[in-house]
């Protein structure tokens, strides 16, 4: 029973950063009807930022860990939100009116762009994160649970609830909903239609961005390359809770996490990354709407 | 093939025919035909691509894994049962097409993004699957080695300039083919069914069939495409079979121009080849493509050799003959 419950937390906090990448796939499909395939390289990107603002300033030292850290992710997070206007700009604005091909297209040459122009900055080697962070653990019902690990759940589920208050309870996002079921009714009611996409592609990246330091601060380690396979995964959730639905998107990268944790543990660990992918095929020919998902129609 | 296209082939094939002739004379010439015959095999699994994701329409972005069942499958029978490379070629591509229809069944009906993403997973499951040594047979990580050269009327090949006849000769195969292809029904029944689905399907398009028919069109040429691979490297693993390998063949085909078979094989060589002329040029080479794609999509999203769907003109209706009712000229 321990090593199950041990995998579980594991699970919970790997879906957590599932959850907060998935979060930002669903917002953009909301209000653009687009897979934004650069997404999992903004990721990578608040995982390589972080690191560098880690060794070269140093704020963890300055400030002591908990501001240090704090005032960091802010920074990382600000940058990453920078660099998701940026690429809305470059790479889909000037493709929103055209086939739908198009937009994916154009997606895909950003994300191919991104993740070599990190390659030619960083190296193509894996980076290593610098030990900040205490490896303690503490004892649970006699569960041994590493502080990090909570720290992780935590710091996902504050980001998720802060997003989940904003979308639900201001204004701005009741217009961010309304933009999601209907653009130009949306436009027709007084709402800057471009400045709720803008705003999308703050808030997705900034998300992803943080999920990109908590991975580098959680392993450790981070390549150039892992924005695919966290892309993949994180879009995998997005379809398992409902593409769209915030709250599904939060549900699904949790399930994910425990799935391939527990799958990993009891069936195989070489097959760890081909569970994910079969659970999104799975998902997309027995329930592609997803658990949350309502609308079907014009989605598959 | 309008004239002009037939001269550019007739001067290509001309000047293809001749490089390895010309390679002795070079002291790096041999090195040239190798890039050459790189560039060949891209050409092949692009116009495989191609036939899927440009005619189409279908966004298939896991096509390394046919390219791979195709490779292991010649391998296999090659290493395991002794049967000569070439003669794995219909059997690879008859494996590599039914695996096309068993995965491509259930998400075929996908629309364009979501397929996207189903075929790059099922790429990966494949690569994995051959890392894991899949039914003891792929040899995992380290792939399958020792795979016999080929052997043609008897004749042994196994240099660069005997490959760049084996590779080329079978390109200008498949150019022809696919242009013929593109003429056929079922090609013209492709492009109705990019262009609009639901007008296809009214028009009398099984388009849930022909979309299968496709993919394993495309996954047979891949498959053939692979067992000359797997003749040419006599050894194989599975980390040329990624989802980098199939980035790039989807890249060459947008670029080139969707459906256009001279674009294509055009986009095949200057992704393959430019990256060899310019060396400094190699790291930064799928930055430059990226770019180009996200670029190309906003100012020439139809690729920079595209096709010229063959439009109809009044002319060349047959003129009718005495006593038929008078007919509006079309635009």
């Amino acid at each position: 029973m321990r090593p199950f419950l041990e995998q579980c937390t594991n699970g919970l906090a790997v879906g957590s950063i599932y959850a907060l990448i998935a979060l930002g796939y669903t917002m953009v499909y909301g209000v653009l009807k687009l897979i934004n395939f650069a997404h999992g390289d903004l990721f990578t990107y608040g995982a390589y930022l972080g690191m560098t603002l880690l060794t070269s300033l140093l704020l963890h030292e300055r400030l002591g860990i908990g501001p240090g850290l704090l005032v960091l992710a802010l920074m990382v997070m600000g940058l990453v939100a920078l660099l998701g206007v940026l690429l809305e700009r470059v790479a889909y604005r000037p493709v929103r009116s055209s086939p739908r091909l198009n937009a994916v297209v154009s997606a895909l040459g950003a994300s191919i762009f991104l993740q070599n122009g990190l390659m030619l900055v960083y190296g193509a080697r894996y980076q290593v994160y610098p030990d900040v962070l205490p490896q303690t653990a503490f004892s649970i019902l006699g569960l041994h649970v590493p502080v990090l690990r909570v720290g992780v759940v935590l710091a996902s589920v504050a980001m998720m609830a802060v997003l989940y208050f904003f979308v639900q309870r201001t204004r701005l996002g009741a217009a961010v909903r309304a933009v999601a079921i209907d653009p130009d009714a949306a436009r027709l009611m007084g709402i800057d239609v471009n400045k709720i996409i803008m705003l999308v592609f703050v808030i997705g990246p900034a998300l992803g961005g943080a999920a990109g330091l908590l991975v580098g601060l959680y392993y450790g380690q981070i390549s150039f390359t892992m924005g695919w396979t966290y892309g993949m995964k994180a879009f995998t959730a997005a379809i398992l809770g409902g593409i769209g639905n915030i709250p599904g998107a939060m549900l699904g990268g949790l399930l994910l996490g425990l799935i391939e944790a527990l799958g990993a543990a009891y069936l195989s660990m070489a097959w760890r990354d081909a569970i994910a992918y079969g659970v999104l095929i799975l998902i997309l020919i027995v329930r592609p709407s997803g658990l949350l998902g309502e609308r079907v129609a014009d989605k598959v | 093939m309008n004239r002009r296209l037939a001269l550019i082939y007739g001067i290509a094939a001309a000047a293809l025919a001749v490089v390895p002739l010309l390679a002795g004379l070079s002291p790096d010439g041999r090195y040239w035909v190798e890039v050459l015959n790189n560039v060949g095999l891209y050409a092949l699994l692009a116009l495989s691509l191609n036939v899927i994701l440009g005619d189409a329409g279908l966004f298939n972005m896991g096509h390394a894994a046919f390219y791979a069942v195709g490779a292991y499958t010649a391998a296999i029978f090659n290493t395991r049962l002794g049967v000569p490379i070439l003669w794995t070629l219909p059997l690879s591509g008859a494996v590599a097409a039914l695996f096309a229809v068993l995965v491509a069944r259930p998400v075929v009906h996908l629309r364009g993004d979501y397929l996207l993403i189903v075929t790059i997973g099922m790429g990966e499951i494949v690569r994995i699957a051959l890392v894991n040594n899949v039914f003891g047979l792929t040899g995992g990580a380290n792939g399958i080695i020792g795979i016999a050269r080929p052997s043609l009327f008897g004749h042994r090949i196994r240099r660069s300039e005997e490959f760049f006849y084996l590779i080329w000769g079978f390109v200008a195969l498949t150019v022809f083919l696919f242009h013929r292809l593109a003429r056929s029904r079922f090609g013209r029944a492709l492009n109705y069914l990019r262009e609009d689905e639901i007008a296809a399907e009214g028009s009398g398009v099984p388009t849930a069939r022909h979309r299968l028919k496709v993919f394993a069109l495309g996954a047979a040429w891949a498959g053939m495409t692979g067992t000359l691979f797997a003749a040419k490297m006599t050894s194989i693993s599975p980390e040329s079979f990624g989802v980098g390998e199939s980035v790039q063949l989807f890249a060459m085909v947008i670029l080139g121009g969707s459906g256009s078979i001279p674009g294509v094989v055009a986009g095949a060589a200057m992704l393959t080849g430019l990256s060899e002329v310019f060396r400094g040029f190699a790291s930064a080479r799928m930055l430059v493509v990226g770019a180009a794609m996200v670029l190309m999509m906003a100012v020439r999203p139809q690729g920079l050799f595209p096709v010229h769907l063959p439009r109809f003109r009044a002319a060349d209706l047959p003129s009718p003959g005495p006593g038929a009712p008078e007919r509006e000229a079309l635009p």
